[in-house]
């Protein structure tokens, strides 16, 4: 045996177990991940929810501690963690509450509010919708963190997968031209043919949204990291000071971030004592206006107290990757077109796995190691195989 | 059935896919209007070619 079959052999028995352990799961991931492509149109058009105000343009937004106190209103009891300005609705803002300021905001209310007014909207129960059922399934199978990092392992064996794909394409297309589909061979040849060709045109593409998916799984890992990293410093002569008695203005906050960060629009604020602040700060976190610069976030620390500024930083450099590895994982940055692009290539991707799987299954039958058929490309056109 | 083909045959088309898929994947990160409408092409491409491949060679 040669070296370059000795190493291809390796090659594709990497490929066929990273394959193997991944592709049940990665079944699961293409198939939820196909309707949130389109979560927006599905909620749409599944759930009502109340229209904001109409207002002639221009009209200036609602007063934000007004807004604030109209939402609480509709929550006795709560207290607020997050006010989150909605991407796709400039009508609308949420104001996210909770039992108390140190609970799990997984389990938070949303109360809809309306930006112009700043009256109650409403306060949809989003955790029995279709769509939401698809996200957990998707992000960590309702197993929590440890879901999540287990789906990231997948998300890495699919890569590996991917990789020694390319390595074991080369053998398969020795004697073949670009594209070939054998369309009059037996139905091994064709769907090899099919796998071979539909896995190497979604190279970049399943690599892409593999890895992306990875990433996201550090979210909140991340998250973590940056409290203690860089919130930490930035709030580190706040570390001993009490807890403030009286909140100062949270729309004098937001107005005092938005003149410290010029050119930047506010998307969320994170409240004294949350994941996202210090127990003394307000963080006003805002974004750019063309789609690379909308997905970057830059806190703004105002302090709570007197309601000045403390500080504002870009976010370190293992948060923006987490910031733009969203988009390229969900995308949803290109308008409608590029969402029925990722659905099309997220079918293409279920075609390679099911197609691999029936490889396997047919030359484990038929007696025919997969490192076999790989490295002796010739192997393909045994009778075992096609009769 | 051509003669056996060497490594760059066989990854030039390949590569060249990766890249415009890649350029695509960037475009409409970087800007709106025509920088999205690269993204769209680009990344249509793939299912095109599959889909090309695949029919053209369907049997009758």
């Amino acid at each position: 045996m040669t070296a370059t079959t000795k190493s291809l052999r390796r090659w594709s028995a990497v490929h066929k177990w990273t394959s193997l352990i991944c592709t049940l799961f990665m079944l699961l991931l293409c198939t939820t991940g196909l309707p949130l492509i389109f979560h927006d149109e599905i909620d749409d058009l599944l759930h009502s929810s109340v229209k904001p105000a109409e207002a002639p343009a221009g009209t200036p937004p609602a007063n934000l501690d007004h807004l604030l106190a109209n939402a609480l209103a509709q929550a006795p009891g709560k207290v607020p963690h997050f006010l989150i300005w909605d991407r796709d609705e400039p009508g609308a803002i949420w104001v996210s509450v909770g039992p108390t300021i140190d609970a799990n905001p997984v389990n938070n209310l949303l109360i809809r509010m309306d930006t112009l007014t700043g009256a109650y909207l409403d306060s949809p129960d989003v955790t029995g919708r279709f769509t939401y059922i698809m996200l957990k399934l998707h992000t960590d199978m309702f197993a929590g963190l440890p879901g999540k990092l287990f789906l990231g392992l997948m998300g890495i064996l699919f890569c590996v997968a991917i990789i020694s794909g390319i390595v074991v394409y080369a053998p398969s297309m020795r004697k073949l031209r670009f594209g070939a589909y054998r369309a009059q061979r037996t139905r091994v040849v064709r769907w090899l043919d099919v796998h071979n060709l539909a896995g190497i045109l979604l190279v970049a593409w399943t690599l892409v949204v593999g890895f992306t998916g990875v990433i996201n799984t550090w979210a909140d890992l991340v998250l973590k990291m940056w409290q203690f990293g860089q919130l930490a410093e930035m709030t580190a002569q706040y570390k001993d000071r009490p807890v403030p008695s009286k909140l100062t203005s949270l729309n004098g906050a937001v107005e005092v971030a938005r003149h410290a960060v010029p050119g930047m629009t506010p998307s969320f604020v994170a409240f004294p004592g949350t994941l996202f602040s210090s127990k003394s700060h307000y963080a006003v976190f805002l974004h750019g206006d063309t789609p690379l610069t909308s997905r970057l976030l830059k806190p703004a620390l105002i302090d709570a107290e007197t309601g000045t500024l403390t500080d504002s930083r870009d976010m370190p450099w293992y948060v923006s990757t987490l910031y733009i590895s969203q988009p390229l994982h969900f995308g949803d940055y290109g308008g409608m077109p590029l969402k029925i692009a990722w659905a099309l290539l997220d079918i293409l991707t279920i075609f390679i796995l099911v197609t691999g799987v029936y490889l396997w299954m047919r030359r484990r039958k038929a007696g025919v190691s997969q490192e076999r058929a790989i490295a002796n490309a010739a192997a393909i056109d045994n009778p075992a195989l096609t009769s | 059935m051509v003669a056996h083909r060497s490594l760059s045959q066989i990854f030039a088309a390949p590569l060249v896919i990766a890249i415009v898929s890649t350029v695509g994947l960037v475009s409409a990160l970087v800007g709106d209007g025509w920088w999205d409408a690269v993204s769209w092409a680009a990344l249509g491409l793939p299912v095109l070619l599959y889909l090309l491949f695949v029919w053209r060679r369907r049997p009758n």
